[in-house]
């Protein structure tokens, strides 16, 4: 015991006096947070829209040929009712719908105003202001040719977001984020530890000791559990003072299966930090390994339900996936312990073989 | 009594396609201060890995403390003391720190075992608050010898300790191991610098991973077979030419000032008309016999295997 606290000592110095690491430990989540919630939009190409003409005269011809021209839809021509489009929307043939009144050309030059209906789906509510963004500002070119004759015309444009009025993106994001961060600062920071050892060749003197394999290991994680449950609360602080996303489910459960998941990055660091040979090759393996997977496979920058069942597989091994599905139902649709038992059965399954692989592949010999 | 043994120990590295050693077998008397003499890439470092159980051997067998380094390397690892070659220490942990850890990691304290290291430490002492990356090149060598001692090991394995390190501290170095063998700790060091050799009690000297000779220090230097001359003048290396083309000299190498060599049979025999010769072709030309030193007797061994 003695020994272990001794060992946890030794890590936690190696820690906090390694400034720019630790700097990196903290920046990084507040950077990713606000790079993710503030900075980052996608362009959409191709979204299928439906256009319902009632007006059929000149100036919604006009606007509605404009709209063809712009490679960011694929337009459907029909005449629906509201129930009708929120149809389309739950099928998911449609994002957005565009809807002329009857007489629009006529209200617009008899009393200089008339009115185009915006409806979005903004279940997704990144690609739902996208949309509406790309149909306003085609309209609003329209009105600007028009000025130049009658300067007093005006297009109203209502916009309406179905389902997610206030449009959260961050809904999207936070867990992603979560997902990411915890794990890239586990994996890259335990997985150059022990393989540090080696390379200045204290491990060779630690060797020569009566030492446990299984307490180095466990005194290396430790710090690193620590500096990320601090980190987890730097996030959800953020989340939910600077981006107004409460937690709406139990804390404790989301902090307790945030632990398993901290845990499992570790013994996959781990793991990577055992089985190279120099703190490069480890930085390497576990940027490469880690990073580009946890993007593509967790769901939150590509939904994995558009992947061929091949990744959708692929994906199945990656921690995050399951952790980001934990988040999704405890932070955000507040769901309790039974629905995602089973995700945390598999997270917990993935820590104890990694560990046990970790703890195999320790070398207690130099060759 | 035999402290530590080896039987024929070999080891290749790269699927067998570099040796390392081969086929190396001495003993270490119990409390004896041993010196594992050889230059850079001899295997001193190999041999050091296999009997602290970080490699082990292709063939042969190794004993530390009665202990086999292949089945016994636990009890081995908690009785033995070790100091790598390249400074394997903390770098961002203090003196102090360093101490503690390696005191904690052997079941033991700074306290209980500090009349050993005592000695040593009060040197670093003032320094106790800083950095190990921070210390001089010596100071880390004595910080190193105080953590393999803290928990008073009964084998104590040194490898090249003094590399790298200045000649005062060096000097310095030599007389804390002479002080710690009297503590009846047995010490095996090695060491690339052949003038070291004297300090240590018997010696193996070490080339290409193969013993050439063990002995004591005196006991090799006496076994030198011929008689050893030391030559100097004006332009000594028109003197190592003209030395290497005569048939009267056998042997014949540049040695600090002087140029050592051996004569043949008939050499010895008409020394006074080798001198005459050189005389000729060279100003000031002093010979002299001299005694052979440890150096004298590797490059013999080396030449003659």
């Amino acid at each position: 015991m003695k020994q272990f606290r001794a060992f946890v000592r030794k890590e936690f110095y190696h820690v906090f006096r390694d400034q720019k690491t630790l700097l990196l430990l903290f920046g990084l989540p507040i950077v990713q947070i606000i790079l993710f919630g503030f900075a980052l939009t996608n362009e959409i190409k191709d979204s299928k829209i439906v256009i319902c003409d009632y007006a059929k005269d000149d100036a919604s011809q006009q606007i509605i040929r404009k709209i063809e021209a712009s490679n960011n839809f694929t337009i459907k021509k029909a005449l629906m009712s509201h129930q009708q489009i929120e149809q389309a929307f739950k099928a998911g043939d449609v994002k957005l719908a565009i809807i002329f009144p009857n007489d629009f050309y006529d209200d617009l030059t008899h009393q200089n105003e008339a009115q185009i209906q915006i409806i979005a789906d903004a279940s997704d509510p990144n690609t739902a202001t996208t949309l509406t963004n790309y149909a306003t500002n085609i309209i609003k070119d329209y009105q600007a040719s028009l000025i130049n004759s009658q300067p007093t015309l005006q297009i109203r444009t209502e916009t309406r977001m179905l389902y997610n009025p206030e449009l959260k993106g961050t809904t999207n994001y936070v867990p992603g984020v979560m997902a990411l961060v915890l794990l890239l600062v586990c994996v890259l920071m335990t997985s150059v530890s022990i393989v540090k050892e080696k390379e200045k060749g204290t491990m060779e003197v630690l060797l020569v000791s009566p030492f446990n394999p299984l307490l180095v290991i466990i005194s290396k994680a430790l710090p690193y559990l620590l500096l990320s449950l601090i980190n987890l609360g730097i996030i959800l602080l953020l989340s939910v003072y600077l981006l107004d996303l409460p937690v709406k489910g139990s804390l404790l459960l989301l902090v307790a299966t945030s632990t398993l998941f901290i845990i499992t990055a570790l013994a996959l660091g781990l793991l990577i930090s055992n089985a190279t040979a120099t703190q490069q090759e480890a930085m390497i393996f576990s940027l490469m390994g880690m990073l580009l997977p946890t993007m593509m496979f967790t769901g939150f920058m590509f939904p994995l339900e558009n992947m061929p069942i091949a990744l959708q597989t692929v994906a199945n091994i990656v921690p995050s996936k399951w952790y980001y599905i934990i988040v999704k139902s405890v932070m955000i649709k507040g769901l309790g312990f039974s629905a995602v038992w089973k995700e945390v059965l598999i997270l917990l399954g993935m820590t104890v073989v990694l560990l046990g692989i970790s703890i195999k592949k320790f070398n207690i010999r130099l060759a | 009594m035999a402290d530590v043994t080896l039987d024929r120990i070999t080891k290749t590295y790269n699927k067998g396609q570099t040796k390392a050693v081969e086929d190396i077998s001495f003993s270490v008397n119990e409390g004896e201060l041993f010196g594992l003499i050889g230059p850079d890439g001899a295997g001193k470092t190999t041999l050091f890995r296999i009997l602290t159980t970080l490699l082990l051997p292709d063939t042969g067998t190794a004993l530390v403390n009665g202990c086999d380094v292949v089945k016994d390397y636990k009890k081995i690892r908690s009785q033995v003391g070790y100091m790598p070659g390249k400074f394997s220490l903390y770098q961002d942990l203090t003196v102090e720190e360093n101490l503690q850890f390696f005191a904690t990691v052997f079941n033991s304290s700074i306290e209980e075992n500090y009349d050993l290291i005592k000695e040593i430490y009060v040197q670093i002492e003032p320094f106790k608050k800083r950095r190990a990356g921070n210390l001089s090149g010596g100071m880390k060598q004595k910080l190193a010898l105080c953590c393999a001692l803290i928990h008073r090991p009964t084998v104590l394995f040194l490898d090249e300790p003094t590399t790298g390190v200045d000649t005062v501290s060096r000097k310095e170095f030599w007389e804390m191991l002479k002080r710690l063998k009297v503590q009846g700790i047995t010490i095996l060091v090695s060491t690339p610098y052949m003038d070291e050799a004297t300090l240590c009690e018997r010696i193996a000297l070490i080339q290409a991973g193969a013993i050439l000779s063990i002995d004591t220090p005196q006991g090799i230097i006496e076994q030198f077979p011929e008689k050893l001359y030391a030559i100097k003048a004006g332009n000594m290396s028109q003197l190592l030419q003209d030395l290497r083309s005569s048939s009267l000299v056998a042997t014949c190498y540049a040695f600090g000032e002087y140029h050592h060599i051996t004569l043949t049979e008939e050499g010895e025999q008409t020394t006074e008309n080798l001198l005459a010769s050189l005389k000729e072709q060279h100003a000031e030309v002093q010979l002299s016999p001299t005694k052979p030193t440890i150096e004298d007797c590797f490059i013999k061994l080396m030449q003659a295997s």
